[in-house]
């Protein structure tokens, strides 16, 4: 087996020097009838070229999205990655260290989460980010839940420009103790008047922006209303690259920034791995989950950086914690910071511009096939379609011409007539000119 | 000096001589690195994006005006930077790396050539299920592995690390007991449990009681009946547990808790311990979560990302949450919503955005195909025999806490063998660094004094081992008769920075780059 160095010889050697007669004196606490003899029911080792040819096979029955007109969006997004992010987070010393707890020999990982915590503090327009969440989702329910502790209230107000996956996630994280969520009808058109909603009781408000349906609105009145009442702002963003082009929400007010890290130095890979942001206000950060490094000096006054105000977390304070969060997602965390420093504020600027460009071109091109309407009136790289009939079919039917057209609304929020004939429609840099033009034919046959 | 909950000094210690009297402050392959903010600019990229053609936009007048601050590198400068900081860790591809509880074994490559196929890497988890079948089928081909190997009814993919499992495990339990109108309020949690247990349940509004070790460092049943009650729900062991050992008494916890009407959740942190060998089903347990990061050799990648299956009894299977997969003849659906549940299914709610960690369950899967059934069991009997190996080299001079007596696949030292030596754990696994070593766990489990946890996993060879213990025997005898104590006191002396100061850097949190404050004097 080429993965276990032991030789049946050292395997001898090794038990005669602990001093059992074989391996199974040192499983003697299992209950003897419970141990098993062979696995009947499943294979037995293969080669590396036998494991290709069989996971081969099944990656062949799906369809990779670099290999048609894409234009799915709705929480992942497809951008181009340079190479060097992915060479450089399997070096070795990246790819196979655990968290770093001995700093001294961890600082690499220490000192990318520290500039990786900077770049997400300055594109959010907050102060401080920590070390990243699993996702975009639970980094967001961990906020509420964050907000629940800072306010001491229980309930939160979710827009209906909330992702329905999200927010139910924070469904799942955050009813308990008498929590509460007060969510928001969905609202394609970006125009819900969320602030009435905000009452002495409210912990959060939960905003996405863009919205999911892509709607952009000023969070700056909603912060107001919030914080006139003693609430939180929580802004989430599922595409980062549009801070590259938006106002961000720390000018807007907002309390707590959570975001999808993905875009950014990530693959779609079916929707995980991905990497949770999580930014907020100093003053908060005791009440924030999740690692932090933090810069120090070593015994010789070298600056160095270290995981710090660890007492918010489970290893320290157990059932006291913020969070049980414990694994995060740190190689992904190097992707983004990575490819991040790779585009710098020039290049960030420019793919964001060049994502709205896109965005733009292929709404007024779809909007002019017949049966079809841009919804949106302001968005990012995202927008809402509405078409004539059952959108989870055009959907459907598009995918049978080789366009993997968008997501119907049906497919997050079923069973509501009034939303079923809607498609989120996303562009990126990665779409040509011939992927549009291939859109618009293929919907104009299939509607 | 500061201490941490733990025991645990905080501060930097003594530093003693420098030996790094260099001009750089380099020394030799061991370059000094600045932050990306001190080094890059904001007109440097280093990614050629076309300049966008003169488009109108469509913001809704929410364009950002102010600068965003974030500097670039170009693609060469960016190589050595982050090159250069990756020398700055350690790695198991370095060396040994026996963190125990953390299973640090080989990370196989292959597993990273296939994550990367577009099929499974470049796939959106939206686009239509007709498009991604060969996902789904990867999905059900994990979960019938994790079946077979751990006996169970029932398994959920979503969770994304072991403490999202055990998330993912209790909310089950909950469902359950609130299904049958029950709502019991107490979680069973032994002294000995990973901080997340817990953790996990406070977070979910349950109180917490504890449950005390016996003497030889296992739970006993009988402690468990006395603890339970009418409000108990559920009661989290893991097993092995952290101190290394099977629980002899398992079957009748399991019986125990069970006729209080209670459920057994199991960590199962340490599986690697025991996979082929018995399977957890057949313990009684209703619910356990499998890290894919480590008993399955996805990369730790610094902290994550992890992926946290859990395989529920017939019990809690209904209530597995969303979304699963179902088979329709030839094809496979993910059922993404709770109104599309059929067949009985009651589940929960959603965990995560979207359906886990793809990327992990191919790593995983082909981790499972490479090894093989017999692969499988042997790397489990190699983990447990390399433990008990390392355990067999260093009985003589260092204490167990619970006296000489096999181990599953870590081993549990203790610091009563440092008395009156002036050296604590700490020192004596700083001192491992200077040799090359990562240092064990230490300080974990918390029910032992100055603990140190040594998990070799399967993936050390005889000779390595040989040269660890014989390192580690050599430290022994210089902390217990050693004159010099500074090889400890000091350590490490030789890698990238001595001790830090961590309670400097939680008194005074720096958590980002700012920019240095110019005074008015510096400015003129």
């Amino acid at each position: 087996m080429r993965y276990l160095p032991l030789t049946d010889t050292d395997r001898q050697d090794m038990l005669a020097k602990v001093g059992v007669g074989s391996i199974n004196e040192l499983f003697a606490d299992v209950p003897a009838a419970k141990l098993l003899g062979e696995l009947p029911n499943l294979p037995r080792a293969k080669g590396e070229l036998e494991v290709e040819r069989e996971l081969g096979r099944l990656a062949a029955r799906n369809t990779p999205a670099g290999s048609v007109p894409f234009f799915v969006g709705a929480g992942a997004y497809r951008h181009h990655v340079p190479a060097s992010v992915d060479h450089l987070i399997q070096r070795s010393e990246f790819l196979t260290s655990y968290t770093p707890y001995q700093p001294e020999i961890s600082q690499g990982t220490l000192q990318y989460l520290f500039e990786f915590q900077t770049q997400v503090a300055l594109l959010t327009g907050m102060d401080v980010a920590n070390a990243s969440m699993y996702d975009g989702s639970t980094a967001t329910a961990e906020a509420v839940l964050m907000a629940h502790r800072v306010t001491r209230r229980k309930k939160a107000v979710l827009s209906g420009g909330l992702h329905p996956h999200y927010r139910a996630v924070i469904d799942t994280l955050s009813s308990y103790g008498g929590a509460r969520v007060d969510a928001l009808d969905a609202d394609p058109k970006g125009a819900e008047d969320i602030v009435a909603r905000i009452d002495g009781e409210t912990s959060c408000v939960v905003v996405q922006y863009p919205s999911v349906f892509g709607s952009i609105r000023d969070l700056t009145p909603i912060a107001e209303a919030a914080h006139a009442k003693g609430a939180l702002l929580i802004a989430v963003v599922t595409e980062v690259v549009a801070l590259g082009l938006l106002k961000p929400p720390g000018e807007m007010g907002a309390d707590i920034v959570t975001a999808e890290g993905q875009s950014i130095g990530n693959g779609l890979n079916f929707g995980g791995p991905y990497v949770g942001l999580f930014a907020t206000r100093d003053k908060l950060v005791r009440q924030m989950p999740g690692r932090l490094a933090g810069e120090t000096v070593d015994a010789e006054g070298k600056r160095g950086f270290v995981l710090t105000l660890s007492t918010r977390e489970q290893h320290i304070r157990r059932e006291k914690a913020t969070s049980n969060i414990c694994t995060n997602s740190g190689l992904c965390a190097l992707a983004f910071t990575i490819h991040m420093t790779l585009l710098g504020e020039k290049g960030l600027r420019r793919l964001a511009r060049l994502n709205h460009g896109k965005a733009v071109a292929l709404a007024e091109q779809l909007g002019t096939v017949d049966g079809v309407d841009v919804i949106t009136p302001a968005f990012f790289n995202e927008f809402t379609l509405r078409v004539r009939g059952d959108a989870a079919k055009v959907i459907d039917k598009l995918a049978d011409k080789g366009v993997l057209g968008g997501v119907p609304v049906s497919r997050l929020i079923p069973g509501k007539a009034q939303l079923s004939d809607l498609i989120l429609v996303a562009a990126t840099e990665i779409n040509t000119d011939d992927d549009r033009m291939a859109y618009a034919k293929a919907l104009k046959e299939v509607l | 000096m500061a201490m941490n909950m733990q025991g645990r000094p905080t501060g930097p210690g003594s530093a003693g001589k420098s030996d790094t009297d260099t001009f750089t402050g380099n020394r030799g392959l061991d370059h000094e690195e600045p932050l990306l903010f001190e080094a890059g600019g904001l007109d440097k990229t280093g990614v050629d994006v076309p300049d966008p053609k003169t488009v109108k936009t469509r913001l809704g007048g929410l364009e950002r005006k102010s600068e965003i601050g974030l500097p670039g590198l170009t693609e060469p400068e960016t190589m050595r930077h982050y090159v250069r900081l990756s020398q700055r860790n350690y790695a198991i591809d370095a060396g040994v790396y026996p963190l125990g509880s953390c299973t640090m074994k080989h990370n196989a490559r292959l597993n990273e050539k296939m994550a990367r196929l577009p099929g499974f890497g470049d796939i959106h988890p939206l686009q239509p299920q007709k498009t991604v079948q060969g996902a789904i089928a990867l999905m059900e081909a994990l979960s019938g592995y994790l079946l077979e190997l751990t006996g169970m009814k029932a398994v959920t993919l979503s969770p994304k690390a072991g403490a999202h499992g055990e998330l993912a495990g209790m909310l089950c339990i909950k469902a359950a007991h609130e299904a049958k109108g029950s709502k019991r309020n107490i979680v069973l949690v032994p002294d000995s449990a990973h901080g997340t247990n817990p953790a996990t349940a406070a977070f979910m509004g349950y109180s917490v009681k504890p449950i005390p070790a016996r003497e030889d460092g296992t739970v006993a049943a009988e402690a468990v009946k006395a603890a339970l009650g009418p409000e108990v729900a559920a009661i989290m062991l893991t097993n092995p547990n952290t101190c290394g050992l099977f629980e002899p008494e398992v079957v009748e916890i399991a019986r125990v808790v069970h006729e209080a009407g209670a459920y057994f959740y199991c960590d199962g942190a340490n599986f690697n311990a025991i996979v082929g060998k018995v399977r957890p089903g057949e313990l009684g347990i209703d619910a356990m979560h499998i890290n894919l990061h480590k008993t399955f050799s996805t990369p730790h990648g610094g902290g994550g990302p992890g992926s946290g299956p859990v395989v529920l009894s017939e019990a809690l299977a209904p209530f597995a949450p969303l979304p699963y997969s179902v088979r329709q003849g030839d094809t496979f659906r993910l059922v993404e919503h709770v109104d599309e549940a059929r067949d009985g299914r009651k589940p929960f709610g959603r965990l995560t955005a979207f359906h886990g960690q793809m990327g992990m369950f191919v790593r995983a899967l082909t981790y499972m195909l490479s090894h093989g059934s017999d692969g499988m069991r042997q790397a489990s009997e190699d983990a447990v025999l390399n433990a008990n190996y390392v355990r067999a080299g260093l009985r003589d001079l260092m204490s167990q806490p619970f006296g000489d007596k096999p181990c599953m696949h870590e081993v549990l030292f203790d610091d009563a063998w440092l008395k009156d030596t002036g050296v604590t754990t700490l020192d004596f696994a700083k001192a491992m660094i200077d040799e090359g070593y990562h240092p064990m766990t230490m300080y974990f489990p918390l029910v032992v004094h100055g603990a140190m946890l040594i998990e070799p996993t399967e993936s050390e060879s005889k000779q390595s081992l040989d040269q660890f213990i014989a390192t580690l025997r050599f430290l022994a005898k210089e902390a217990k008769h050693g004159n010099d104590k500074s090889r400890f006191k000091e350590a490490p002396r030789l890698a990238p920075r001595r001790r830090l100061d961590e309670t400097k850097a939680a008194r005074e949190p720096r958590l980002r780059w700012r920019p240095p404050v110019v005074t008015k004097e510096a400015a003129e």
